[in-house]
């Protein structure tokens, strides 16, 4: 290894990519920890701009010794993710204190894309993906000026397109290897505890006493591609958990051990139309319910339907995965047991005593008057739609309905479900994603957080269970803010509020589509995808080892060009100048324009020029940079020249008609 | 710098006709600080060509003309007892000046022909027993008459050496001849010159010439030119170590009196055959074919 001195301008590189590395770890990092990184850092900078004095051994020693001390105190462990990273940024931080020779400098370089690949560790969307690569690019570039001794500051763009250069060829092989190289099932990385810390819209249960936290996130829930027309947007339902239990307050699925055998299996319904496709890619969510149109048809085998049409997974979505599914937009679902019927009937014996009162006022009206009671009630009385609705007392229902009246769907749903129940008819509270925003780039559809909805399902009799969304009743006018009509009105399509707002809403679908596009076809490429891909090619026909094989045949082939290159061409020189000339002189060749050996290069061009005075100028440009490069004092603006106009340049074969003009 | 030398050469070609290719050698020899030798037959301007550099060149300009009763003193001078101070005063010879013509140097005596060559070498003459420096810059033109042999001492190779380069004049070419023959006298055009440089000048010059670059590519082409002469069947000695540092020299002179800063390989062969001539015993020598013949004998070399 070089024991050399790095030359300044390389060090200046490394330390700028360096810094540009570590910088996301610095944010990730507690304060403690990245204070003390900046500071090494600061200190590394002094050296270069400043003349400071490096530490010396025994400080560098103390250091090592906080700095590992640190790590520990603050994750009380040097391994795993977290502390590991930590560790090794703080190391490669501390690393620039003893950075003395070529051979430092390129280790910890090298550091540097180790640091890097990290990353991977908290993120994998597309825009990591294009920082991982921009920094890998800066790296190399660090890597290119390390090893040029006489580097200066002209030299940048140099440097830059010759890592370009090594990053575009190692492209196919990047290829090979994401297709190639084994996939492991699930996550590689990152315990689904602290890789998937984000929030959903929805959660396992439905509280009114205490202040919902709405999701105002735009964060996505799922994408789906329809393979037919998008339903209207009032048939957007997307059937989440349902939530069968109460105790006046809360809201609750069935326990563990309410589900008997017959919650298992979806019971029978009658579908009317051809049923809906389409693919569902679930964001992870780390929960294990997925999401349908309201009636799911099919889903895949490993994915099971439930007495009241829930989709439930068998593990906790810590992946993005994608479903193929159909549903049934009409649908009679008439199918009822006395179990289900007590449980949809449930409701806690002393609560709400007014709400009760209220439906038993109803009492001489059919099922289906009742209902349309129930609604006239939130139409006809001053109830608002707010996200910031006022706290509510012990009998939370009671309060809603006849003191507060400001809600959003969770609490029309759960008002509306107590009083019908009061009423004596089955009702159950569904909860999911109302409407979707279709991406007209990707000719998708994009279901966010803030889309989570929550509607009541009543089972009358001869029409079965029926959906009723009694949040839709709440006239426009009533409701509170522009936010709250946003969220009121998901179902409708987003106008944007002047014509300077289109372009934004344009580059969100597009980027969106670009990073659906990621999803699917980086991300999305896992284990299976993977077998399917190299059975179709006939590679897995000998197992793993035959695409191993494959593996080597590839990088042998590809060697194998490379020494062909060399036997064709002969000796292969390094010097960058003396191959350019080269080429030069074989593009002459092929023309009968041959150089004697003895030929010195003007001597070469003026000949060449009283032969072919079409090509004399481009060649004595040629000529000239190359002699002040190889004799004179050329230095890099030349040799950029000089690359140009030998890359540029093409000798024409000579047509007759050249004499004549 | 580069102008002043363009119109050094070409006021020297307005006196001696058709024969710039010379006048450079001769000027780009100058600036080496080297020694030149021309080889020629009497009376095709070998006078007239070191005349007329000197006066350009404003440089103090001594002819010695030797004969084969010349003596040492002759040309260093001597030391003669003056009866009213009652002392010996020196009086220098002619070798004091800057620009010597050596008339037909094969002529004098070895031991003459060596009086001279040591202060070429030596730039001082030691005369009973006082060294004296000679004037700066210091050039000499020797010349030699290559057919009339008879009762000539021909210099030996080891005194050959201490010439930079050998030149012939050659007869000119017809037109120039015309030129010549319908044109003044040739002394009355001398005498009309006036000096286009100076002393300093010249030395700057001179110092600029040293410093010029030779990259490590053009180093190894001179390296495979010496190797070349060790190793060739043509010739009977190889080039010393002298001669290498000669033939970079003279490469060196000759790229900046083309106004380059540094050395490219066509300067080196363009000076080759003048450098390397006389230092070179061929094993078959072919007299008529001269400068060319070592030129195609150095293009079996290849330019690295």
């Amino acid at each position: 290894m070089n024991l050399a001195e790095p030359p300044p301008s390389g060090r200046l590189w490394l330390l700028g990519a360096l810094t540009a590395v570590t910088v996301p770890q610095l944010v990730r990092l507690p304060i403690a920890l990245s204070t003390i990184c900046v500071l090494l850092l600061g200190w590394r900078y002094g050296v270069e701009l400043r003349g400071w004095r490096l530490p010396s051994r025994a400080l560098r020693l103390l250091l090592t010794g906080c700095g590992a001390l640190a790590v520990l105190f603050v994750y009380h462990t040097l391994f795993g993710r977290d502390a590991g990273l930590a560790l090794l940024t703080v190391m490669l931080c501390l690393k620039l204190l003893e950075l003395r020779t070529v051979r430092d400098a390129m280790v910890t370089a090298f550091l540097g894309y180790f640091l890097l690949a990290g990353g991977f560790l908290y993120g994998q969307s597309l825009w990591v993906g294009i920082y991982l690569l921009a920094m890998a690019w800066l790296l190399t570039t660090t890597l290119v000026a390390l090893n040029h001794p006489a580097g200066n500051r002209k030299c940048a763009g140099i440097y830059l397109r010759q890592g370009g250069m090594l990053l575009l060829q190692a492209l196919p092989l990047m290829a090979l290897l994401f297709v190639l190289f084994p996939r492991i099932p699930g996550p590689l990385w990152g315990l689904p505890k602290d890789a998937f810390g984000g929030h959903t819209g929805l959660s396992n249960h439905m509280t009114l006493a205490n202040i919902t936290q709405l999701a105002d996130s735009e964060a996505v829930a799922f994408r789906v591609q329809f393979d037919g027309p998008v339903p209207a947007a009032n048939e957007l339902y997307w059937r989440g958990p349902v939530f069968w239990v109460t105790d006046g307050r809360r809201w609750d699925p069935l326990a563990a051990g309410q589900r008997g055998e017959w919650y298992r299996r979806p019971p029978p319904y009658t579908a009317y139309g051809k049923p809906v496709r389409y693919t569902l890619t679930l964001e992870p969510d780390n929960e294990k319910w997925l999401f349908a149109l309201d009636l799911p048809a099919s889903a895949p085998p490993h994915v099971r339907v439930t007495e009241d049409f829930q989709l439930r997974l068998p593990q906790r979505a810590a992946q993005r995965r994608r479903f193929a599914l159909s549903s049934y937009l009409h649908y009679r679902a008439e199918a009822i047991t006395p179990r289900e019927r007590s449980l949809a009937l449930q409701l806690p014996p002393r609560a709400n005593p007014r709400t009760r009162a209220l439906a038993r006022s109803w009492d001489k009206l059919s099922d289906a008057e009742i209902v349309q009671q129930a609604l006239d009630y939130f139409r006809n009385n001053p109830f608002y739609y707010t996200r910031r609705p006022p706290p509510l007392g012990d009998n939370a229902i009671d309060d809603f309905l006849f003191t507060t009246r400001r809600g959003f769907c969770e609490h029309y749903a759960a008002a509306f479900t107590t009083l019908m129940r009061a009423a004596g008819i089955p009702a159950r509270v569904v909860t999911g994603y109302q409407g979707g925003e279709v991406n007209p780039i990707g000719g998708y559809m994009i279901v966010r957080q803030s889309m989570a909805h929550a509607w009541s399902e009543v089972y009358l009799k001869g029409r079965g269970w029926v959906r009723v969304d009694p949040t839709a009743v709440i006239p426009p006018q009533r409701v509170e803010s522009t936010e709250d009509l946003q969220r009121f009105r998901s179902t409708a399509p987003i106008i944007p509020l002047n014509v300077e707002l289109a372009w934004l809403a344009h580059l969100r679908d597009g980027l969106d589509a670009l990073n659906n596009a990621w999803n699917q076809w980086v991300l999305g490429y896992n284990n299976i995808r993977q077998q399917r891909l190299l059975q179709r090619l006939g590679l897995l026909r000998f197992g793993w080892s035959g695409a191993a094989a494959v593996l080597a045949a590839a990088f042998a082939a590809v060697l194998g060009l490379v020494a062909l290159q060399i036997l064709v061409r002969g000796e292969t020189t390094k010097d960058p100048l003396l191959r350019l000339y080269r080429r030069v002189e074989r593009r002459l060749e092929r023309l009968g324009l041959v150089r004697n050996p003895y030929e010195g290069p003007q001597t070469f061009a003026r000949r060449i020029a009283t032969l072919r005075p079409d090509i004399a100028p481009a060649l004595s440009t040629i000529t000239d940079l190359y002699v002040a490069l190889r004799y004179g004092h050329g230095g890099m603006t030349e040799l950029t020249r000089f690359r140009q106009a030998a890359l540029r340049f093409r000798p024409s074969r000579r047509t007759t008609d050249s004499y004549v003009s | 710098m580069y102008s002043l030398l363009e119109q050094v050469v070409t006021a020297t070609g307005n006196i001696v006709l058709g024969k710039e290719r010379q006048i450079r050698l001769a000027l780009a020899c100058l600036l080496a600080r080297g020694h030149l030798l021309i080889e020629d037959l009497p009376g095709v301007g070998k006078t007239t060509l070191a005349h007329v550099l000197a006066t350009a060149l404003g440089l103090r300009f001594n002819r010695i003309q030797f004969t084969a009763d010349l003596l040492p003193a002759d040309i260093l001078g001597i030391s003669i007892y003056e009866r009213e101070s009652g002392e010996f005063q020196f009086h220098p010879g002619p070798v004091f000046a800057q620009l010597i013509l050596a008339d037909e140097i094969n002529r004098a005596s070895p031991k003459t022909q060596s009086a001279l060559l040591e202060a070429m070498e030596e730039q001082q003459v030691t005369i009973e027993g006082a060294t004296r420096p000679l004037p700066e810059p210091f050039f000499v033109i020797a010349t030699q008459n290559p057919i009339n042999q008879v009762g000539t001492f021909p210099l030996p190779e080891s005194q050959l050496d201490r010439f930079l380069m050998r030149i012939e004049l050659g007869y000119p070419d017809r037109a120039a001849e015309r030129l010549l023959l319908a044109g003044r006298e040739r002394r009355e055009l001398v005498a009309e010159l006036r000096p286009l440089l100076d002393a300093g000048q010249l030395q700057a010059a001179q110092n600029a010439v040293r410093r010029l670059k030779t990259s490590d590519a053009l180093l190894d082409y001179v390296q495979a030119l010496l190797d070349h002469s060790r190793r060739s069947p043509h010739f009977l000695a190889g080039l010393s170590p002298r001669a290498g540092l000669a033939l970079l020299q003279g490469a060196r002179a000759w790229a900046y009196i083309n106004g380059r800063d540094y050395v490219v390989p066509e300067d080196v062969q363009e000076v080759l055959p003048y450098i390397v001539g006389h230092r070179l015993q061929a094993v078959r020598d072919d007299p008529g074919r001269g400068p060319a013949q070592i030129t195609a004998w150095f293009q079996e070399v290849a330019i690295p």
